[in-house]
């Protein structure tokens, strides 16, 4: 085959493929409808907080360079293949023999040293800037404990304690309020992982782990665990609110008072604390005082139950306290075997949990 | 042999790492300078062995057969008084003093290490008494020289290593 | 060239029986037949480990699926992992480094023939064991399962009180099973290579499979002896109440992590180094030149075997070391990328100025060439330490070692079956069914590796049994789990071939490739004593030497 032929094959091999490829993508996006609704997308290239940010740059640099290895070995790669391979009309004489050259080798060892240097100092300054951050004063202090398959979130100086979705008040650069976070877990290896917002860090039992979060745009940012921890991994989902300083507040005096005592809700309250609803859930200004599972004190103030597992409605809720196995099944929560009727006032109690 | 010795220093190579990690970290239960007496006639007795399996297996080269089951002779008393004396200190720490495997941290690790080297000297053992009774039964001859000295390759390992678990157990994790 | 045969009276012309033919296959300490048998061991265990995948696969084509539950997710995810690696990828290398060693150092067998013998029982019985879990684990609702902690079996989880019954003790007793076969197999290839080379052959005359399978060997004594422990620890903490990971006691659980660690990541590259060796031999013959740079091609290959026994907690960056730590293992990750990334500089020397043949193994190693630098660049990305923060524990990662371990050891693989194979069974494989399993695997592997680094990127994480709508992730796995038909179409495809060349093939002769080392110089396949009379070498390629004697290879040297 001549050069122009050659040429001709190799560009109808690729258009072939990316044909297909185009088709797949068209018949797909046609299944799936629209594209996700991107501020969803927990990818890391579009980070909103410190951390992410210096990652993110780093990430461009490395990509750059190892995208200028691959171009130039791709090229040469496939100038190998196509400039030496025999030909149609080959002689059957064996090419010249090399056996390698000091020069070149000399050369193509040094330059990557090179760049391993390079890369090297700059990731370094990257580690320290992020592990080595120090804490500002008005740094939000959080201490988060992984737990099969549920997170515990507690604000030691502001007296509050939730489960799952965390809240936190967006960083203005002239008066910066990040927040700091100390991982531990109570059973297994967790990871505490929103994308947007920083790396991961594990949570694991015995050892107390540091991380920090600096939001700068408030809304909801998604995550969830990234260290297998047993069946329902997948479903121990995370949400972090970055509210404005405003919201944040409001939020902090909410979740600081104790449970509302509503009337109306007695008989689902005796339900609540009669039943084994006690040993592992606490509902602070009650007698319930659990700590396996989250903290109710003001679970209607989240959005989602289970861990992100299911929306938080009434349904949801009644589908879960009678078999978690239908949301999240072999989740730690066992199946209460109430009563219709209990379970009714029990929904009714918790939905007064504000 | 060299390659299996190689392999097994990288096993013991991780139990004495994971000794000297939880050095002092145990939450509670007896402490090693509480129960531990350093064990210096066992050590003299399986170090000094070392030297008769050497010795023995000069002699068998030499010819000298009848000198040479001696030597093995006497390397097997040594290597079977250092089992002994093993034995009686874990019978000592377990009924007196209460320490076994999962009594704390220093209880898992000490037995583990210390019970991982005498694992490997009872097959030393075994080896060494195999060879015994074909001695006694004249079947060693100058010509299995070679084979019984990478042999004692084996038994020299296993003395080397008791070096390193005795100074990493009774000395520094004291 | 043919060598001399001796003639075995009473041998030709009688078929024996079935039963003694079997028998012979089970006691043989022949290291053909064990390299054979192995390699036959490892292909059955891919195609389970296949089955495995596509499970998984299928479970994540759409979000909220329910075609196996997360229990079934988990076991199906821990044991394709546990599979692939300890009984596929090593028997395999194993039995190809078996069969070929002695063949090509020009010896008559391995230094312990019955070693050999014992190690490749004690792995088939390793996967036996680990596949009886599947009846015999005695779970907690006592209807038998696999493990189901991931294949690094991360404490505490697998304490008992997180891991009831005995699925996890299948994966630590078998692995300790199957790892006593490769210290054995290991030890054997050291001592076969140091000792048993032909006159004539020092050290740097050998061919480089030989010196990457030393290289290999010595690794393997280093890394299997730390998971050994390890697992022995496991064992004691759940049989005899020790606390060598018990967190509730004061264990750590990022100990098991670093002995772990310490066995996974030399063990990664004891299976790309035979992968490597192969490439080393394929690529020269099928360039019609000798491979560029000998002595560097050893150095560096040393080099990564010294220098990967430093980088085993870059698989730990997310767990919280100290950013000194993080920085050294970022620089150790970084630097071991050099003398692997040089060997690929090293085959494009290779091929430069030669005149290269697209036969099949040399489709598969053109191939493995590509997709091992696109596998290394994205290992440099992952060294990075801050943007492991990101990668770790995601679909990049997946997407990374898949592409390391599928588009570069196992294109080698094939590339070193189709090259082998007419020395093995004495006939040819079928040329056009080669290249058909080429272009199907090749399209499945890019549909389904390539494109699987974007879900990383969108922050999906890895071991999980659904996903949620919305996050942007539903169109790359539906791609990813399309790519697994062409994948298998293409083993299809390849077991057909391998299978019908067997009975069907044309005769291969001694040396269908024209090549240089000495396995090529016995008949296809080699009588049972390999060479009549041990030969003798002057040069790296004693095959050029006798086929070229006006310009030996001995002069250049």
């Amino acid at each position: 085959m001549r050069y122009g032929e050659q040429a001709r094959w190799l560009v109808s091999k690729i258009a072939g493929i990316g044909v297909l490829i185009a088709g797949f993508l068209l018949a797909a996006r046609l299944c799936f409808g629209g594209p996700a609704d991107p501020s969803q997308i927990p990818s890391i290239f579009k980070p909103q907080s410190t951390p992410a940010d210096s990652i993110f740059r780093l990430s461009m640099l490395v990509l750059t360079i190892t995208g200028a290895i691959f171009a130039v070995v791709f090229s040469l790669l496939v100038y190998a293949i196509s400039k030496y391979r025999r030909r149609g009309d080959d002689d059957g004489r064996e090419p010249p023999q090399v056996y390698g050259s000091n020069q070149v080798e000399l050369a193509w060892t040094v330059i990557p040293v090179l760049i391993v240097l390079v890369l090297f100092l700059v990731t370094a300054r990257v580690i320290h800037s992020i592990q080595d951050a120090p804490q500002p004063p008005g740094a939000i202090e959080v201490v988060a404990i992984g737990h099969q398959f549920w997170w515990e979130f507690r604000y030691p100086a502001l007296g509050v304690v939730t489960a799952n979705e965390l809240h936190v008040p967006v960083s203005d650069p002239s008066h910066p309020t990040p927040t700091f976070m100390t991982l531990s877990s109570a059973d297994t290896d967790h990871s505490f992982w929103v994308p947007r917002l920083a790396g991961k860090t594990d949570l694991i039992p015995n050892r107390v782990n540091h991380m920090w979060i600096e939001p700068h745009e408030t809304g909801v940012y998604l995550g969830q665990c990234a260290q297998y921890c047993g069946t329902q991994h997948a479903k121990m989902l995370l949400r972090v609110y970055v509210d404005s300083p405003e919201q944040f507040n409001r939020w902090v005096q909410e979740e600081k008072k104790p449970a509302v005592l509503n009337g109306s809700a007695e008989q689902g309250r005796q339900v609540f604390e009669t039943t084994a609803c006690v040993n592992c859930h606490a509902i602070s200004g009650t007698v319930a005082d659990g700590r396996f599972g989250p903290d109710l004190t003001h679970l209607m103030s989240r959005d989602t139950i289970a861990s992100g597992a299911a929306p938080n409605t009434p349904e949801q809720l009644k589908v879960w306290i009678r078999n978690p196995d239908a949301i999240k099944p072999g989740s730690l929560m066992p199946a209460m075997q109430l009563s219709e009727k209990d379970l009714d006032a029990l929904i009714a109690y918790l939905e007064t949990l504000r | 042999m060299f390659s299996l010795i190689v392999a097994e220093s990288a096993i013991f190579t991780i139990f004495v790492v994971a000794y000297i990690f939880y050095i002092g970290k145990s939450l509670s239960g007896p402490m090693p300078k509480d129960v531990l007496e350093i064990p210096i006639f066992n050590t003299i007795c399986l170090l000094s062995s070392s030297l008769t399996i050497h010795l023995a297996v000069k002699m068998l080269r030499n010819a000298r057969v009848n000198a040479f089951g001696l030597w093995w002779f006497i390397t097997m008393i040594l290597g079977t008084i250092f089992l002994v004396g093993t034995g009686r200190e874990w019978q000592h720490l377990i009924f007196e003093k209460g320490l076994t495997i999962s009594t704390n941290l220093f209880g898992t690790t000490y037995y583990s290490l210390v019970g991982l080297h005498a694992f490997h000297v009872t097959v030393g053992l075994i080896g060494i008494v195999l060879a015994m009774i074909f001695t006694v039964l004249g079947k060693v001859e100058p010509a299995h020289s070679e084979r019984l000295d990478v042999f004692s390759l084996y038994w020299h390992f296993v003395d080397a290593v008791w070096v390193v678990v005795f100074t990493v157990v009774y000395i520094i994790g004291r | 060239m043919a060598s001399e045969t001796i003639a075995i009276t009473g041998a030709t012309g009688i078929t024996r029986p079935i039963s003694e033919r079997l028998h012979d296959w089970i006691v043989t300490v022949d290291h053909k037949k064990l390299g054979i048998l192995y390699i036959v061991y490892s292909l059955i265990f891919l195609v389970i480990g296949g089955v495995e995948a596509t499970i998984i696969r299928i479970q994540l084509i759409v979000p909220h699926n329910h075609f196996v539950s997360p229990q079934v997710f988990n076991r199906m995810m821990t044991m394709h992992g546990t599979t692939m690696i300890f009984f596929v990828a090593m028997p395999i290398l194993f039995g190809f480094g078996t069969y070929l060693i002695p063949l090509m150092i020009g010896a008559r067998d391995m230094a312990f023939p019955r070693l050999n013998a014992f190690s490749f029982w004690m792995t088939a019985f390793g996967g036996l064991l680990l596949y009886f879990s599947f009846v015999g684990g005695n779970g907690l609702y006592g209807a038998g399962n696999a493990p189901d902690v991931g294949w690094w079996a991360y404490a505490p989880l697998t304490s008992r009180a997180f891991s009831v019954g005995h699925s996890t003790d299948f994966w630590t007793l078998a692995l300790l099973v199957s790892g006593v076969g490769s210290i054995g197999t290991a030890v054997n290839f050291i001592t076969t290579i140091l000792c048993m080379r032909c006159p004539g052959m020092t050290l740097g005359k050998m061919p480089l499979l030989a010196w990457l399978n030393l290289v290999m060997g010595g690794m393997v004594i280093l890394a299997v002896s730390p998971l050994t422990a390890a697992q022995a620890m496991l064992c004691i903490d759940r049989y005899l109440g020790g606390h060598f990971f018990d967190t509730q006691a004061g264990g750590s659980a990022v100990l098991w992590m670093h002995f772990f660690w310490i066995f996974g990541h030399p063990e990664v590259y004891v299976l790309i180094i035979p992968a490597f060796a192969f490439l080393s031999e394929i690529v020269p013959v099928f360039s019609r030149k000798p491979i560029f740079g000998y002595p560097v091609m050893v150095a560096a290959t040393v080099c990564i075997g010294f220098v990967s026994l430093s980088v085993w907690a870059h698989h730990m960056f997310t767990v919280g070391m100290n950013s000194y730590a993080n920085s050294f293992f970022t620089i150790t990750t970084m630097a071991v990328g050099v003398p692997t990334g040089i060997k690929i500089f090293n085959w494009l020397g290779t091929m430069w100025g030669g005149k290269i043949q697209f036969r099949t193994p040399m489709l598969f190693c053109i191939g493995f060439l590509f997709q091992f630098l696109i596998a290394g660049l994205t290992g440099i990305m992952l060294g990075a330490s801050p943007f492991n923060w990101q990668l770790s524990g995601s679909y990049f990662v997946v997407a990374h070692f898949h592409y390391v371990i599928v588009g570069g050891i196992l294109f080698a693989l094939f590339g070193a079956f189709y090259y082998w194979f007419p020395k093995m069974s004495g006939r040819m494989y079928d040329e056009v069914l080669g290249k058909c399993h080429f272009w199907l695997f090749l399209i499945g592997f890019h549909m389904t590796f390539d494109f699987m680094h974007v879900p990383g990127i969108l922050g999906m994480p890895r071991r999980i049994y659904t996903y949620e709508p919305g996050r942007g992730w539903e169109i790359w796995n539906l791609i990813v789990t399309i790519g697994v038909v062409f994948q298998a179409a293409g083993v299809l495809v390849f077991v057909v071939n391998l299978l019908w060349s067997l009975f069907k093939g044309e005769p291969a002769g001694n040396d269908p490739w024209d090549a240089w080392t000495l396995e090529w110089t016995t008949t296809s396949p080699p009588p049972d004593y390999n060479f009549a009379t041990i030969p003798v070498v002057h040069s790296r390629r004693p095959l050029w030497d006798l086929k070229h004697p006006e310009d030996p290879d001995w002069k250049y040297e």
